[in-house]
């Protein structure tokens, strides 16, 4: 060893281990493992937890030689875009070679959490049967797996505490596949499986709830009816984490009653989520147990205002707010005036197509929401007109915001009652709100607002950009500026070669970018991946591949993904997607 | 509303735009964007982005009723308050599937428009009663079927529209040689849009 390191020999590794454990983020033990050779080591043999924020930037192998003893893994493929179709059918993210180097690798994984990735059954199967003590399985928004992988998931994993299942494309072709949880099975805590469209035999989970005492949370599906939702609550009082699914039925006196008393008895729940059809018949049900309520979910509800209002002004502790456009200015204005304590609000279009009647929420919902939660840190909000002024007012409320997402829905709007271009309001977000971390934009955008966003968005990781700029210079603002950014989108803006040439070395400093509909041409791609060999330079050609070579240089690129590797190009890329 | 950039007829993307909403009776309130003039502001305006350069995949810009991914919800959230519409399209020969959102569409020529942008190498063909696509290249001529319900392949535009978007499962662009064996059509070919 180093004489310069022998310090380290004063301490056994268990210490340093130990000591280590403390380290909150990946970045800080990066870190640590660069000090010297005694520390490498002992870091990567005691790393327990590990982050893989794109599938493609390194081989599993590779992952898992590295960090022998990990017990959690988190690992994400398509990139965001593909959440709106910007990708096409069978772009990638497989996981099961991932699976397969895990099962060989770490037979000790208790909790595996994928996003944005196709997963099959036989990676299910491989999964339930490898890691033996495996505890948590997340997937969010995957594909490509049916309930009979979930079937061999709950009959292999004896010891299973979570099974959540986020926004995922699901093949139903198992009906009971509840029943394979055996009866000896009692560990469960969580269970999500809101993203199913079929009906689940309810007794069968009523007797699995039943024998899990220690189920916190309960999703259910949008099909589970009305009655039998009663008799699954009183079995399971403790719930922390409620979701019901839609309400749907005539209403008959005696069940509404049934259900005041049901939620009435649940005095620890602290979310709640769901669908409701039949809203205004029931939703008084829950005046109960609203006052304990630090989430309140209720993004795919059909609850016209005046309802919703009388639920949110019960909601004296909710920190988050997800709900429709439908509750408009005034129900948000009932939201500021009795949720004091809001940390999160995202609002979502009933109507994105425009298609029936207007609804009335404006930014003065935004503005009042910002003025009367003083603790507001992150906003998702769709609406149809927004004002320079009301950005800067909210600027001015909220300075702590650390996530602003506003899409004004119709591409190119202005401020609508100067007609200027939004520059001036989202420059004073990011001028004001000096920790953000995540800012999506939109409306009538030039330039400028690109120049603000370099200059002053220092803490900035993430960036979603649409129907925005005049020039080159737009992009190049943005990669010569953001100094912590890690991701970028950008569509149909008018962002093109100059700017990704010159700025080729930002691009392996971030995770990714997404450019679609863009200027860039193929030959700014081949001098590009010729410049950077840790890039992998992706095209999607939309016509069914074929020869990248005999393309000239000046065509136009319409989809392009750019991601740093260590991994070189990928070898599972469809016919469609080159990599230049 | 119409634009010179788009190579097909822009009325019809407008069917479940503007002309929609001109014809609707509502009370809007003053301001309302619905009612601004904004609002007719689309893709055809002057901050239209720079992408029409034409090369392999070079397409026309979509209309307004029809851009991939705009607004940015994710589908299952879009349609959760109705029955879910996605359908994947395949095209006889070709790599790659596609989907679509049946309720996007007010009828059949716009499905079909839609089609034709999304395959970009086909145009359309109106017969009389029967729609066609061509592929320019090869000169292959493809029909347009779906598979139902109970699992029939039947040629796109036989049934009322609602129909169509209540049985349909996916959509094949199927080569007219093989289309020969689909069940025969029925005896008034209605293609009447509803």
């Amino acid at each position: 060893m180093d004489r310069a390191f022998s310090w380290v020999a004063a301490f056994p590794d268990e210490v340093w281990e130990h000591t280590f454990s403390f380290l909150p983020t990946d970045a800080d033990r990066n870190a640590v493992a660069l000090v010297c050779r005694s520390w490498h080591r002992i870091e990567r043999l005691s790393r327990r937890k590990i982050f893989v924020g794109n599938c493609y930037a390194v081989e599993p192998a590779a992952a898992v030689r590295r960090f022998p003893e990990v017990r959690a893994a988190t690992i994400k493929g398509k990139p965001h875009f593909a959440d709106f179709n910007l990708t096409i059918t069978d772009w990638g993210g497989g996981a099961g070679r991932w699976i397969q180097s895990m099962a060989k690798g770490w037979p000790l994984l208790e909790e595996l959490r994928l996003k944005r990735m196709v997963v099959s059954d036989d990676c299910l199967e491989i999964a339930a049967r490898s890691f033996k003590n495996f505890r948590v399985l997340s997937l969010a928004s995957c594909e490509g797996f049916s309930t009979a992988g979930l079937a061999s998931v709950a009959a292999n994993c004896r010891n299973l505490k979570a099974l959540d299942l986020h926004e995922n494309e699901v093949e139903e072709n198992c009906i009971n596949w509840i029943s394979h949880f055996p009866e000896s099975f009692t560990s469960l805590v969580t269970l999500n499986i809101a993203c199913l469209d079929g009906e689940m035999n309810v007794s069968i989970l009523e007797r699995l709830i039943s024998r899990c005492p220690n189920l916190k949370t309960l999703r259910l599906n949008h099909v589970t009816p009305l009655e039998k939702l009663v008799g699954l609550l009183h079995r399971a009082p403790q719930l922390v984490d409620l979701g019901i699914g839609m309400l749907i039925g005539e209403g008959h006196p005696g069940l509404f009653s049934k259900l005041e008393s049901a939620f009435a008895h649940l005095k620890h729940l602290k979310n709640l989520s769901g669908i409701w059809e039949a809203g205004p018949l029931y939703l008084p049900a829950i005046y109960s147990i609203c006052e304990g309520l630090t989430a309140l979910h209720l993004c795919d509800s059909s609850i016209q205002t005046p309802e919703l209002s009388k639920v949110v002004s019960r909601c004296k502790n909710l920190q988050q707010l997800w709900a429709m456009d439908l509750i408009e200015d005034d129900g948000l204005i009932a939201v500021a005036s009795s949720c004091k304590l809001l940390r999160e609000l995202r609002i979502f279009p009933s109507d994105p197509h425009g298609l029936a009647q207007p609804v009335y929420l404006t930014q003065y919902g935004l503005l009042a929401v910002s003025s009367g939660c003083v603790m507001l840190e992150s906003v998702l909000y769709f609406c149809r007109q927004m004002t320079n002024s009301a950005l800067l007012a909210i600027a001015n409320n909220c300075p702590n915001l650390t996530c602003f997402r506003l899409c004004i829905i119709e591409p190119y709007t202005p401020d609508y009652i100067t007609q200027e271009p939004l520059d001036a309001g989202f420059g004073a977000i990011v001028e004001l709100c000096k920790d953000l971390r995540r800012l999506s934009i939109s409306g009538l955008l030039t330039d400028r607002v690109f120049k603000t966003i370099g200059a002053s968005a220092n803490r900035l990781e993430m960036l979603s950009v649409a129907f925005a700029g005049d020039t080159d210079a737009g992009l190049h603002y943005i990669l010569s500026g953001c100094k912590k950014l890690r991701k970028l989108e950008i569509r149909d803006c008018p962002f093109g070669d100059k700017a990704l040439l010159d700025n080729a070395d930002k691009l392996e400093a971030m995770r990714s970018l997404w450019m679609s509909s863009c200027s860039v041409t193929l030959g700014a791609c081949r001098l590009l991946a010729k410049k950077m060999p840790r890039l992998n330079v992706e095209v999607i050609d939309e016509n069914g591949g074929g020869s990248l070579e005999s393309w000239p240089d000046d065509c136009h690129v319409e989809k392009l993904y750019i991601y740093r590797t260590i991994a070189g190009p990928r070898t599972d890329a469809p016919p469609f997607v080159l990599t230049v | 509303m119409s634009t010179t950039e788009t190579a097909h007829s822009s009325t019809e993307s407008d069917a479940s735009g503007l002309d929609y909403e001109e014809t609707q009776l509502t009370l809007a309130p003053p301001g309302a964007s619905r009612s601004d003039p904004e609002r007719k502001r689309g893709l055809s305006d002057d901050h239209l982005p720079s992408d029409s350069s034409q090369g392999p995949s070079g397409k026309p810009p979509q209309s307004k009723a029809q851009v991939v991914g705009w607004p940015p919800v994710r589908s299952s959230r879009r349609n959760a308050l109705k029955s879910c519409t996605y359908v994947k399209v395949a095209v006889d020969g070709a790599p790659y599937l596609r989907k679509v959102d049946l309720e996007a569409y007010a009828g059949y020529q716009q499905l079909l428009t839609a089609l034709e942008e999304m395959f970009s190498c086909f145009t359309a063909r109106n017969y009389p009663n029967e729609r066609r696509l061509v592929d320019p290249v090869s000169g292959a001529e493809y029909v347009p079927t779906y598979e139902d319900k109970d699992g029939d392949w039947m040629l796109v535009g036989d049934v009322p529209w609602k129909m169509f978007v209540a049985s349909c499962k996916r959509l094949r662009l199927m080569k007219i040689s093989e289309a020969a064996n689909l069940a025969p059509r029925a005896p008034q070919g209605c293609t009447k849009e509803q």
